[in-house]
């Protein structure tokens, strides 16, 4: 009986599934996954402020490349017939919406909050302003009408608002290297976390490796099984990290738009505009997620070459 | 198959643990390597799984010189040999099942390939009943026999033994010794390190005898 009991496919048959080669819980696991988590979550927090930053000036660019303003000099006797011919002449060029010319006490409003409202204007060489509302920017030609209008008009001048369009483009420039000068040191901050914790690995599963090595496992098979180990690890914690930014990011556009009317809000729309990170700050979390598993793969799988390397020249 | 020519390995600044070594292993051949404690046959065992390099001289397996091999050749080479350590090396959170299949799992192969061939060899040492549990809890006889059966799995040309049969009973010793005359019958070379004379006289080989990192070497039968 016993001989049959032998004979039989016994346990092996349904073989339990294969253990992993190198043991997951020797890699660093929860603190390196908090870490990752952590970078993931600054990397997507900067994406978005960028995203935010660029989004809104654009949107501040656009309002203001709407609209130039045509400054005369009011110290000549014939202004008002200068300022209707400039109107005429801008309202004759193409692509132009409404010309609306601005009164000395139009132009008292808009330095009221600078001199207050009883102060007398009139001795001040203030210029007389014309708004030209852009329909078409297409079809507007500044560059013509600006040279129409100094060559006609003495003393006009065609205001395009460029210099505070430099100005905007520059500071969300400076914004946006800021945010990806950021996004680079949190992923090298991760990569050398990943470095660390990965020989902290090879060093925990040294008779791991040796075994491998003689059975001639090879460094590309070794720093394969670590490199899943890893792979995985920044995965979890790059989804966390990532997940919770773009959380965050849905409660400030929601603490926005249901806080309207509030101070608080108030101040964030004349900041930022548009209080929602948009599309591509989602896709770019999306895409720090996926990078940082990948870099996290890739770094423990060179960090393990590098290190069998050294010891087969040791 | 395997030559070493006037070898000489040092650790270090210290002196020679081998010196002119020269040494022929021939295919299918079956010797023992013997000598006193410290007399270097850890090291030499060594120089043969690729594991150190030789100070001096020249150590080729399968007709290759091991100095300046590629890590992809290496690897290549090891997997035409196998070791037995005398310490077992077994992975502790695998199976007896899995550190025995492990050199066919690193090579690739689907488990269904080498699951009939991995089962009958634990039968073979007696291991059949042990093949699910971890090493943790084998004794030191079942890990010797354990750590066997992973380095002839993949049938080598090549098996170094460190004292294969250091902790087992007499009766075991001689039916893994029996187990290594099969596997060389079958075309492996078989290098045994051991201190064991009862071993060596069981079964009459060629003595590869070390003394102060020299090398002396009795052909089979005395000669």
């Amino acid at each position: 009986m016993n001989e049959v009991t032998a004979e039989r496919p016994e346990a092996e048959e349904d073989h339990p599934k294969a253990n992993a080669i190198v043991p997951p819980r020797s890699v660093a696991g929860t603190a390196l996954t908090l870490v990752v988590a952590i970078m993931s979550f600054l990397a997507c927090l900067s994406a978005g402020a960028v995203s935010l930053v660029s989004d809104a000036a654009d949107a501040w660019g656009a309002q203001i490349a709407r609209e130039v303003t045509i400054e005369i000099a009011s110290i000549d006797p014939d202004v008002d017939d200068r300022i209707l011919r400039a109107a005429a002449i801008a309202r004759a060029a193409p692509g132009i919406g409404s010309v609306t010319v601005m009164s000395s006490e139009d132009a008292g409003e808009l330095l009221a909050p600078w001199l207050g409202r009883q102060a007398d204007l009139s001795d001040l060489p203030i210029p007389r302003l014309i708004r030209v509302a852009i329909a078409d920017p297409a079809q507007v030609d500044l560059a013509a009408l600006s040279q129409k209008l100094e060559a006609e008009i003495p003393g006009a001048i065609l205001d395009d608002h460029r210099v505070w369009t430099d100005r905007l483009v520059a500071m969300a420039r400076t914004t946006v290297a800021l945010g990806l000068g950021i996004l680079v040191l949190v992923l090298m901050a991760t990569i050398l976390s990943v470095v660390f914790a990965t020989r902290a690995a090879m060093a925990g599963n040294r008779d791991v490796v040796h075994v491998l090595d003689v059975i001639g496992a090879g460094d590309s098979f070794i720093a394969g099984e670590f490199q899943r180990h890893f792979l995985l690890l920044g995965l979890r914690g790059g989804a966390i990290g990532g997940l919770a930014a773009m959380l965050l990011f849905l409660l400030f556009g929601l603490f926005v738009s249901v806080g309207a009317g509030t101070p608080e809000a108030d101040q964030i729309l004349a900041l930022v505009g548009a209080p929602e990170v948009g599309l591509s700050g989602y896709l770019a979390a999306l895409g720090i997620v996926l990078l940082i598993a990948v870099l996290t793969a890739a770094t423990s799988r060179m960090t393990v070459r590098r290190y069998l390397a050294l010891a087969a020249e040791s | 198959m395997i030559t070493l020519e006037n070898v000489g390995l040092r650790y270090g600044n210290a002196p020679e643990v081998l010196s002119d070594v020269n040494l022929r292993i021939e295919k299918s051949s079956f010797q023992y390597l013997t000598g006193p404690s410290g007399a270097g046959k850890t090291s030499l065992l060594r120089l043969l799984f690729m594991s150190l390099r030789p100070t001096r001289g020249v150590v080729s397996l399968f007709g290759r010189a091991t100095g300046d091999l590629a890590p992809k050749e290496v690897a290549a080479l090891r997997r035409r040999v196998g070791v037995v350590f005398q310490d077992f090396r077994l992975l502790d959170h695998l199976t007896t099942y899995e550190n025995v299949a492990l050199p066919l799992r690193v090579q690739g192969r689907a488990e269904s390939s080498y699951r009939a061939d991995v089962i009958e060899l634990l039968r073979w040492v007696g291991l059949g009943n042990r093949m699910h549990v971890l090493p943790p809890v084998l004794s030191g006889g079942e890990k010797q026999r354990a750590a066997i059966a992973r380095a002839v799995i993949g049938q080598p040309e090549l098996l170094l033994a460190d004292e294969p049969t250091g902790n087992v009973d007499p009766q075991l010793g001689r039916r893994l010794l029996r187990l290594l005359i099969e596997l060389n019958k079958l075309g492996t070379s078989i290098i045994i390190a051991t201190h064991d004379v009862m071993l060596m006289e069981q079964f009459d080989a060629r003595r590869l005898v070390l003394h102060d990192g020299h090398l002396q070497v009795f052909e089979r039968g005395g000669a």
